[in-house]
């Protein structure tokens, strides 16, 4: 298939790959953001082929893993209502809650349905007039842009039975949070190309300037990473910190213009907590003010109290690049993609769910 | 959520800009695909996807500098 064989070849990987041990003089420690470039990372072996000075840290970047605890709690709680249809992208419902999970709702006779889009529990909501549609509107920029889009819909449609849970996060400022940590060890970014494609990457040139990191825009297929590494390198070498953009066939400097204008009219920058990780200021987008009767968590009275997460699970440090999973004690023993204790071990993007699947026959 | 490869543009459907739906196919699993957000696209183009929305749409002459690069380093190394 056009634009993904050729992203995938051995024969360049290898290429790419010797270049970067060519121009590599010490060691140095690049964090992809991105769970789609881990998952990518792990299937493909890249970090099997880098130079050993080179070492990967896996990023925040998983909605599923930071989607925080109470959140979830919010979810269940709604799905449990009889009035409610709730509806999700398919990769939250095992995500556990601090007491269950969605797919145990579901499998009680709650009205659980997994969506593709927004746009299809928008049309539940129109052809069920008589129920209450709630949408989890969780994600990165990449799902910020069809979710602006449900509520706009909505509102076309004059429906007044659907709203979202919003439980939206933002790269930039989880980067920044990750750099002014006082125990970051990361000396550049890959930036996650399709957030990119969304709201581009002028955001990402303050801090360059301010932290001295270099941060590559980049791809998903094993060439476009190791590219971004090469990239990295690169800077790294030369002690040069700017943003450059690998990923140009798909992503802009301005990103899509038309899609940041209708995020921006629906939603509005607020604090939001990261599971693992805690408060980050900015780092999260809530309905605004003329949007807010499609918000699920002011129509509906909610009892959901803070809860802690598992003492076990190091997910936060994981998430952070502090850790890498197999440090933790619990991981594959009391640990499995069959029973999480946290949720980077659900998602297929998480790290310690890749380490599960392609790492654990060589530890 | 946000795994994501490029799908082709099989057909288009609607002309208001809005409600603009594509038909996409992604290695031959075709899906719904809505458009409001690259009404540049056009029927064979090649778009990025994420929760029914394409995002943007692949440029070809880039794809293919991308690829020259790491030609070039063959020829050199
Ligand atoms: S292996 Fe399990 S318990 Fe350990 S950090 Fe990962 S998700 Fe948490």
């Amino acid at each position: 298939m056009k634009y993904l064989d050729e992203f995938r070849d051995p024969a360049r990987a290898r290429t790419l790959a010797d270049e970067i041990r060519r121009i590599t003089t010490r060691p140095w420690m690049i964090m992809e953001i991105c769970g789609g470039q881990t998952h990518a990372i792990l299937r493909y072996g890249i970090d099997q082929i880098l130079p050993p000075d080179i070492t990967l840290l896996h990023g925040p970047g998983c909605p599923v893993c930071v989607t925080p605890l109470e959140q979830i709690d919010k979810a269940i709680e709604l799905a449990q209502r009889p009035e409610i249809i709730f509806t999700s992208f398919g990769d939250m419902l095992r995500v556990p809650g601090s007491s269950t999970d969605l797919l145990s709702v579901k499998a009680r006779g709650g009205d659980v349905r997994i969506v593709y889009s927004p746009l299809e529990a928008v049309d539940l909501a129109r052809r069920h007039p008589e129920r209450q549609v709630v949408f989890f509107a969780v994600g990165f920029e990449t799902t910020a842009p069809a979710n602006a889009m449900a509520a706009a819909a909505a509102r076309q449609a004059g429906l007044d039975n659907f709203s979202l849970l919003v439980s939206h996060v933002l790269v930039p400022p989880a980067i920044e949070a990750i750099l002014s940590s006082p125990e970051c060890r990361v000396q550049g970014f890959l930036a996650a190309g399709h957030v990119c494609a969304v709201e581009g990457y002028e955001d990402y040139e303050p801090l360059c300037a301010k932290y001295r990191v270099p941060i590559v825009v980049t791809g998903f297929e094993p060439i476009d990473i190791l590219q971004g590494i090469l990239h990295c390198v690169l800077q790294l070498e030369a002690g040069r910190a700017e943003v450059e953009n690998q990923y140009a066939r798909i992503v802009r400097r301005e990103g899509n213009p038309r899609a940041r204008a209708l995020v921006r009219e629906v939603f509005e920058i607020a604090p939001r907590k990261w599971r693992g990780i805690g408060e980050i200021p900015h780092s999260g987008l809530r309905l605004r003010g003329e949007w807010r009767e499609f918000d699920a968590e002011l129509r509906f009275p909610l009892s959901t109290q803070h809860v802690d997460e598992s003492p076990d699970c190091i997910s936060g440090l994981v998430l952070q690049g502090v850790k890498k999973p197999d440090e933790c004690h619990a991981f594959a023993i009391r640990c499995n993609p069959d029973s999480p204790l946290g949720a980077t071990m659900v998602s297929s993007e998480g790290a310690c769910a890749a380490y599960y699947r392609y790492k654990r026959r060589h530890a | 959520m946000c795994l994501a490869i490029p799908g082709q543009i099989v057909d288009i459907d609607g002309s208001n800009s809005l409600t603009r739906m594509a038909r996409v196919s992604f290695a031959g699993i075709i899906k719904e695909v809505s458009l409001a957000y690259t009404p540049e696209a056009g029927p064979g183009d090649y778009v990025v996807v994420h929760a029914g929305f394409a995002l943007n749409t692949v440029d070809e002459e880039e794809a293919r500098r991308t690829i020259e690069l790491i030609h070039e380093m063959d020829d050199a190394g």
